[in-house]
């Protein structure tokens, strides 16, 4: 899996270059995989021998580890693919939308572990699978179902183009709509449990240096994860400009692929086709 | 000033090529006809051309603005005649012509002028739903030349139209009006005898721009085959 | 800018006056939904949270269905070139949906509010009438800027009568915890209240938030 890093020399994507210049999407991509597994390994020792044990909640409590920075990165994640959003309006360069995409993709995934890890932790807690008094819990659930609805409103879109907008905008009104959901949310949850998760400061020491690692491991995983399926994307798409060329005048004139909620990247054969430049 | 300089205009919808390659220069007044089978891209272009679409690459100065960063100079000064009427079918012929005027801040008398030109001053007043397909049409044409703009962009005009009909609209889009003209036309003899310049586009290429008088029925033929 | 919202506003107004397909179907459905939480709670009187959460949920349901209508003649019919075409400011297409929508809520909730009072509530409303259309008129800017945006997102998609409510709802809900919030202690049974403060400004921060996001992508909605 590793060694797909290098793309085919001569390629370009959808910025024209100097011919001979390689894009290389997968740079670095063992390496960070390597930190990650070193760092996930280390947290997950951390978490089995050396975080102590909890006083009301025993060995259940450990979920927290995981919970809580699956929650914060995939958080950050939906924010992020609403940061891509605002740069691609702006530049129009689809490869922003295609940022923007995976971002809220790997987010959506990372969210269902959320709220699987939650579930679990309110049922060995409270005795419930669901319960309504943990603001992280209902928060997420309502953004897990905005953005749940982010693939069927793309795919609900044919021209590729208005598709990549469309879902910029929303990307950018619901990134904008997490924090302020959580405030919502947050003011409405009655305080009956009280919230093992205050901010570091009130953990102690050894419990606030497992829950830092793992959320750094966290946060590495979604990195990783989120260049790889780049990295894939990119790679498909070359190959398919490449089929096109080799076909060349037999290409099909019309759409060669079926309808589909990702984004697509131009290929380089339309680009400077007349005067070099492209325009704003 | 040129009134159209296309340099290299592409745009592509997908993966798919829209229209590439396309290079034209067309002097005030003048007319150019689009000729191509459907899917050619001609609707296209002309949407490029009023500022509605955006170039994906090359250069398009309309009336000597650069598209897409002076667009917003361009509005007001265009008039788009396409497939949709582009008016509401509940209201009356009036009351749509009094939407746009007040867009376009064009004034009450201009809406009576035309409505009288275009003989439809007697059913004006009833919603556009009761109205038959032609009489919508000839709507749609006071609708595109109510802000009187000197480019005209039309997409086969005479769809809809019955030879007395098309009598009617020509001092205001036909030969004898002064403004610039592109028309998507599907009918080469009638379209041949307006034109100035002709671009026969086929899969978004252009595969043939020459002066009208260079020009013959044959050669459009062509392009349909 | 004024004199573009103002054509836009007529047009609008002239368009629902001969059509009448938004204001009387949500309207209707509000008072719809009333009896069915009749018969499906088996109450024939609510208060405090109940109240409070009946009626914003109606609220909201029959809101969306304006949001649905709110762009449909434009897109089928006179279609967004017209004004795409003409020499101004885009964002006026935005405002004067937006107050459109608007009027359009609050004409459901003059028929709403009264008929809830009629066969559902239980405490009398006099007293905190003034507070609840405090409360009511605070959310329904944050709705009208929400509904536009995302009628103007699904209209001119496949789905567009599903997408339309599944965008919404989400979105609107820290509306919902603002709204029924400072309502409940208005329609308390005993000692009726006054909404606490947080919710006021939940709401007003709202509004303002997305009402600027809104102000901020509408364009880019608008190009093809």
């Amino acid at each position: 899996m590793e060694s797909s890093s290098r793309q085919p020399a001569g390629f370009s994507d959808s910025k024209p270059r100097a011919p001979g210049r390689v894009v290389r999407y997968g740079g670095g991509l063992r390496a960070l995989s390597l930190a990650t597994l070193a760092v996930m390994t280390a947290g997950l020792a951390l978490v089995f021998f050396y975080a102590p044990l909890e006083a009301e909640q025993g060995f259940l409590q450990k979920i927290f580890y995981v919970h809580v920075p699956l929650a914060i990165v995939s958080l950050c994640g939906f924010v992020l693919g609403g940061l891509f959003a605002i740069q691609h309006l702006r530049t129009r360069d689809q490869r922003w939308d295609m940022r923007s995409y995976v971002a809220i993709h790997m987010s959506l995934i990372f969210g269902v572990g959320t709220l699987i890890t939650g579930s679990i932790w309110a049922k060995g807690s409270w005795g419930h699978w669901w319960v309504w008094n943990e603001p992280t819990l209902v928060s997420f659930l309502i953004v897990f179902l905005l953005y749940a609805t982010y693939q069927p409103l793309r795919f609900a879109i044919e021209d590729p183009e208005r598709q990549a907008r469309y879902a910029s905008v929303f990307a950018i009104t619901a990134g904008a709509f997490v924090p302020m959901n959580f405030i919502a949310v947050r003011l409405s949850t009655a305080y009956l449990h009280p919230r093992v998760l205050g901010g570091t400061s009130n953990l102690p020491a050894p419990m606030a240096l497992t829950f830092v690692v793992c959320l750094v491991a966290m946060a590495l995983l979604y990195t990783t994860m989120f260049k790889y399926e780049l990295t894939a994307k990119h790679t498909r798409a070359q190959l398919r400009a490449l089929r096109r060329r080799l076909a060349g005048e037999d290409a099909p004139a019309g759409l060669s692929r079926a309808r589909t909620a990702a984004p697509t990247l131009q290929p380089p054969a339309t680009i400077g086709a007349g005067a070099a430049g492209r325009p704003g | 000033m040129p009134a159209l300089e296309v340099d290299g205009l592409a745009r592509h919808y997908g993966e798919r090529e829209a229209l590439g390659g396309v290079s034209l220069t067309l002097e005030e007044g003048q007319t150019l006809v689009v000729f191509g089978p459907n899917g050619a891209g001609k609707t296209t272009l002309l949407r490029v051309l009023a500022s509605l679409l955006r170039p994906h690459a090359g250069r398009v100065r309309v009336l000597g603005c650069e598209l897409p960063q002076e667009a917003w100079k361009v509005r007001g000064r265009v008039g788009l005649l396409g497939h949709e009427p582009l008016l509401y079918r509940e209201l009356t012929a009036r009351e749509n012509l009094r939407y746009h005027a007040r867009l376009h801040g064009v004034g009450e008398e201009r809406i009576g002028e035309l409505l009288r030109a275009l003989a439809i001053a007697d059913r004006c007043d009833e919603p556009l739903r009761t109205l038959s397909r032609g009489m919508v049409q000839r709507v749609a044409v006071a609708r595109a030349v109510l802000h009187e703009p000197p480019l005209l962009l039309l997409d086969e005009p005479h769809s809809n139209l019955d030879p007395a009909a098309v009598e009617l609209v020509a001092p205001l889009i036909g030969a004898r009006s002064p403004c610039t003209r592109v028309i998507c036309s599907h009918d080469p003899g009638g379209g041949l005898a307006e034109a100035d310049l002709v671009l026969g586009l086929r899969a978004g290429r252009p595969v043939l721009l020459r002066a009208a008088g260079e020009v013959r029925a044959p050669d459009i033929a062509e392009l349909y085959r | 800018m004024r004199r573009t919202v103002a054509a836009l506003l007529r047009k609008e107004l002239l368009v629902e006056l001969r059509t009448l397909e938004s204001v009387p179907g949500m309207s209707l459905f509000a008072v719809t939904t009333f009896v069915v939480f009749h018969f499906a709670l088996n109450r024939s009187s609510v208060d405090g949270d109940l109240a409070a959460g009946i009626l914003w949920v109606t609220l909201l349901f029959a809101a969306i269905l304006g949001v649905n209508r709110l762009f449909v003649a434009d897109a089928d019919q006179g279609g967004f070139d017209g004004f795409l075409l003409a020499p101004v400011d885009r964002s006026a297409l935005l405002v004067a949906k937006a107050i459109t929508l608007l009027a359009y809520i609050v004409v459901l909730e003059l028929v709403a509010v009264p008929a809830f009072a009629l066969l559902l509530l239980g405490p009398p409303l006099g007293q905190a009438l003034p507070d609840l259309l405090g409360v009511l008129a605070l959310a329904d800017v944050g709705v009208a800027a929400i509904g536009t945006l995302v009628a103007a997102l699904a209209v001119r998609t496949r789905a567009r009568d599903l997408l339309g409510p599944l965008l919404a709802l989400p979105l609107l809900v820290p509306i919902v915890i603002g709204g029924a919030r400072a309502t409940s202690p208005l329609l308390a049974l005993a000692h009726p209240g006054a909404p606490a403060p947080r919710w006021l400004l939940t709401l007003g921060l709202y509004d303002l938030v997305f009402g600027l996001i809104a102000y901020a992508v509408f364009d880019f909605l608008l190009e093809d």
